[in-house]
């Protein structure tokens, strides 16, 4: 691994600065520094006209492995998370087997430390299985080496509001959270498109707004009573923000996520009967975008998570009904925030790094990721340029889900840093990992 | 316009859909000869690809592709990919191995129709034969050559529906015959009136313009219909709460004996088969003198006779020029 000196760089505050990497560490954050800052053979950067991010956390993102190797692999997926210049993925637990013991949080941990472009945090199932019958270990998953914090049955609701109780009041015994995914099942059986106007239209089944609000009023209010955290993840109705918005004023300790997806595409795209456009929650429609828009610039809504899903060809080429649910994200997601908070006016890139960097390192306790761009930090970041306007085509993960494909977004990742290491050098990827130490 | 498929009765244009009305009247003459064939279609191929049993459909499409001198082939795909079975993809590919001209589809899934039509996996005309609970335009467009036989006689040639009120009653939700019917009767100039409980609407209507009634005798008595259309209730309903039980929903929204005495002297009675006698519909009403249900299913081998040679002559023709 060699020094890094980044030069011009524009700070989340607008600073122009230069930021000076020995090892895994920022050394220097200031204006013109010293040519040897990094060390007399630092490989020189120039960032003029980029801005420099701490590196992406993302709280939300299905990596496959084990199980799933098809649709993509710890290693496939950590290098599309690099490219979209993330430095840290959450890898949620609905594996096969499942996430739901030591075991298996700990091989995903060491599969993500071998592929070397992110760190690979892994997610605990709540339930054995996914099943919502029963608690995992969940203790034995945070002591074990991957020290899990985050907890979700993701892809199937906690619904069972005794056992949602047990855990969020258990995890606090290591300070854990559970990452709710908000979906009243007897609401949504079959469901496969949002309940709305364009689904009388389509005669596809409705998935109603209340099915996932009525959750998170459910969840907020036993968040309250037992005094733990709850996470919300991929809110995705005005309504949910509402709630949401509700329970932050009467001193609730709820965060909450929104996808790239849900900021940006509507049912309306479900008129094609594309199933690239099936996701689980589903499009919403436009009122709902602006809302979770607003909410996200505003700090009602905590973080954008991808909810990164690759599929197969097979489970998308097909009829509606028979298509898996899920789109990919990590490659977009910083462009989306910058369309829904620095394009539109709406907020500022300090918003920017907390919604992608910061909060979500703090809901997972990341100690060593989302840390402010200052000497003594761990050197995770990201260099977009905003300038940039591209058309989506290719992506870095194994699958090909990409609803996104033909449209022009703005900003790109140009370098990714990860722990000193360049993954992304000039929006190339690099050939290997960071070698482990 | 000239279409390549039919999916939707959306894709028909006031024109088009008058088109293939005046091509179904000229069909239904031959239909009467004592010889019912035209060589229109010789040495086209036609696949019927049925993912979901529905005898009548199948035959009728079968009775109108004959009548053409087309190729027939019956493919009654067992399953389809939600159940595991052959998917869409590999029976559409085979067909296409094949050389077929036109593929009729009937699938349960909403959609499959046009997922087929622009997939790339087939080049033939796609005709949507009823897709889950979506559409199925050919009902659509036999309801709408029934209503104008009956109401237009002989002068039919030509003309639309306008101002012609329709009363559609049943489980809205789920019907692709409502949908249809819907679109083509507003293309045409109807006034449609939709009749349902309110767990069988869409939660959402605002798209569609159409009233909506709650109550069967209000909407019969203030509307005063030219055509009540009675839908099927489907036998899955009757176990998820949608109503309480079948004898309820016979009682508030059956066309029963009681109910007919509000219909005016000529209002026609409706019905897409098959019926459930004594629920949906009662047999007083079925064989009533203005009950359509037979001519119905006699003007869907018409209609379909023309759908068939709307989609396929036109480019057998320019091929033979």
């Amino acid at each position: 691994m060699t020094n890094l000196l980044i030069q011009n760089a524009t700070l989340p505050s607008g600073e122009v600065a230069d930021i000076a990497i020995v090892g895994e560490k920022i050394v220097a954050v200031g204006k013109a520094l010293a040519a040897d800052s990094a060390g007399a053979d630092a490989t020189v950067i120039d960032a003029t006209g980029l801005v420099a991010l701490p590196g992406l956390v993302d709280l939300h993102t299905h990596l496959r492995e084990p199980g799933f190797e098809q649709s993509e692999t710890i290693y496939t997926g950590s290098q599309s998370a690099a490219a979209g210049g993330f430095t840290a993925v959450h890898a949620m637990a609905n594996t096969s087997p499942v996430q739901d013991t030591a075991g298996v949080v700990e091989q995903v941990q060491r599969l993500g430390q071998e592929a070397g472009y992110v760190d690979v945090v892994p997610v605990g199932a709540v339930t054995v299985g996914l099943e919502g019958m029963q608690l995992a270990e969940l203790g034995a998953m945070a002591n074990s080496r991957a020290r899990v914090r985050v907890f979700s049955d993701d892809g199937k609701c906690v619904h069972d509001p005794v056992l949602m109780r047990r855990a969020l009041e258990y995890v606090k015994t290591f300070g854990g959270v559970i990452a709710q995914h908000a979906q009243e099942p007897r609401l949504t059986e079959g469901a496969q498109m949002n309940e709305g106007k364009v689904s009388a239209d389509l005669g596809l089944t409705g998935w109603p707004a209340v099915a996932e609000e009525s959750i998170i009023a459910r969840d907020v209010l036993l968040a309250e009573h037992v005094g733990s955290r709850v996470h919300i993840c991929h809110l995705s109705t005005a309504g949910s923000v509402d709630i949401i918005r509700w329970a932050k004023a009467r001193g609730i300790n709820v965060t909450a996520e929104v996808t790239p997806h849900h900021l940006l595409l509507t049912d309306e795209l479900v008129r094609s009967y594309d199933a690239v456009y099936k996701v689980n929650p589903p499009l919403r429609t436009q009122e709902d975008v602006l809302a979770l828009r607003a909410a996200l610039a505003d700090g009602t809504i905590d973080i954008i998570a991808t909810d990164h899903a690759p599929h197969p060809a097979e489970s998308k080429d097909c009829e509606w009904q028979a298509a898996a649910f899920g789109m990919l994200g990590l490659e977009i997601a910083a462009s989306v925030a910058q369309d829904v908070l620095i394009d539109s006016g709406a907020s500022d890139w300090n918003r920017v790094a907390a919604v992608l960097s910061g909060n979500p390192a703090k809901i997972g306790l990341l100690e060593e990721q989302g840390q402010p761009l200052v000497a003594g930090s761990i050197a995770n970041l990201t260099l977009i340029d905003p300038k940039a306007k591209r058309v989506i085509e290719h992506s870095h993960s194994k699958s090909d889900n990409n609803p996104y494909r033909g449209l022009t977004l703005p900003g790109a990742v140009v370098h990714t840093i990860y722990r000193g290491y360049q993954t992304v050098t000039n929006g190339q990827l690099a050939e290997k990992g960071r070698p482990n130490a | 316009m000239t279409l390549k498929h039919l999916l939707s009765a959306g894709d028909l244009d006031r024109d088009t859909a008058i088109a293939i009305l005046d091509i179904a009247e000229e069909m239904a003459g031959v239909n009467s000869r004592d010889i019912k064939k035209l060589p229109t279609l010789r040495g086209k191929t036609v696949v019927n690809l049925f993912f979901e049993d529905s005898t009548r459909t199948r035959i009728s499409f079968e009775l109108a592709e004959k009548r053409l001198s087309a190729d027939v082939i019956n493919f009654a795909a067992k399953g389809s990919s939600v159940s595991k079975g052959e998917s869409l993809k590999d029976t559409a590919q085979t067909l296409e191995a094949m050389g077929t001209d036109a593929v009729v589809i009937r699938h349960s899934a909403s959609g499959a129709a046009q997922v087929l039509a622009h997939s790339g996996w087939i080049n033939g005309a796609i005709i949507n034969a009823g897709d889950g609970t979506h559409e199925h335009p050919t009902q659509a467009l036999l309801d709408a050559f029934t209503m104008r036989r009956r109401l237009h006689g002989a002068a039919s040639h030509g003309k639309g529906l306008d101002g012609v009120k329709v009363v559609i009653v049943g489980d809205i939700l789920h019907s692709r015959v409502a949908r249809s019917n819907l679109l083509l009767l507003n293309t045409l100039g109807a006034e449609v009136h939709m009749v349902a409980p309110p767990t069988l609407f869409p939660v959402n209507t605002s798209n569609w313009n159409a009233s909506f009634h709650y109550d069967f005798d209000t909407a019969l008595t203030s509307v005063k219909p030219d055509a009540v259309m009675m839908l099927r209730v489907q036998g899955e309903r009757m176990n998820a709460s949608y109503f309480p039980t079948e004898r309820e929903y016979s009682r508030m929204w059956g066309l029963n004996g009681d109910r007919l005495g509000l219909l005016g002297e000529s209002t026609l009675i409706m019905h897409p088969g098959p019926m459930n006698r004594g629920l949906e519909i009662s047999s007083v009403a079925a064989d009533h003198k203005n009950s359509t249900v037979l001519e119905q299913v006699a003007n869907g081998v018409s209609i379909r006779m023309a759908v068939l040679y709307h989609l396929l002559s036109g480019e057998r023709n320019h091929q033979d020029d």
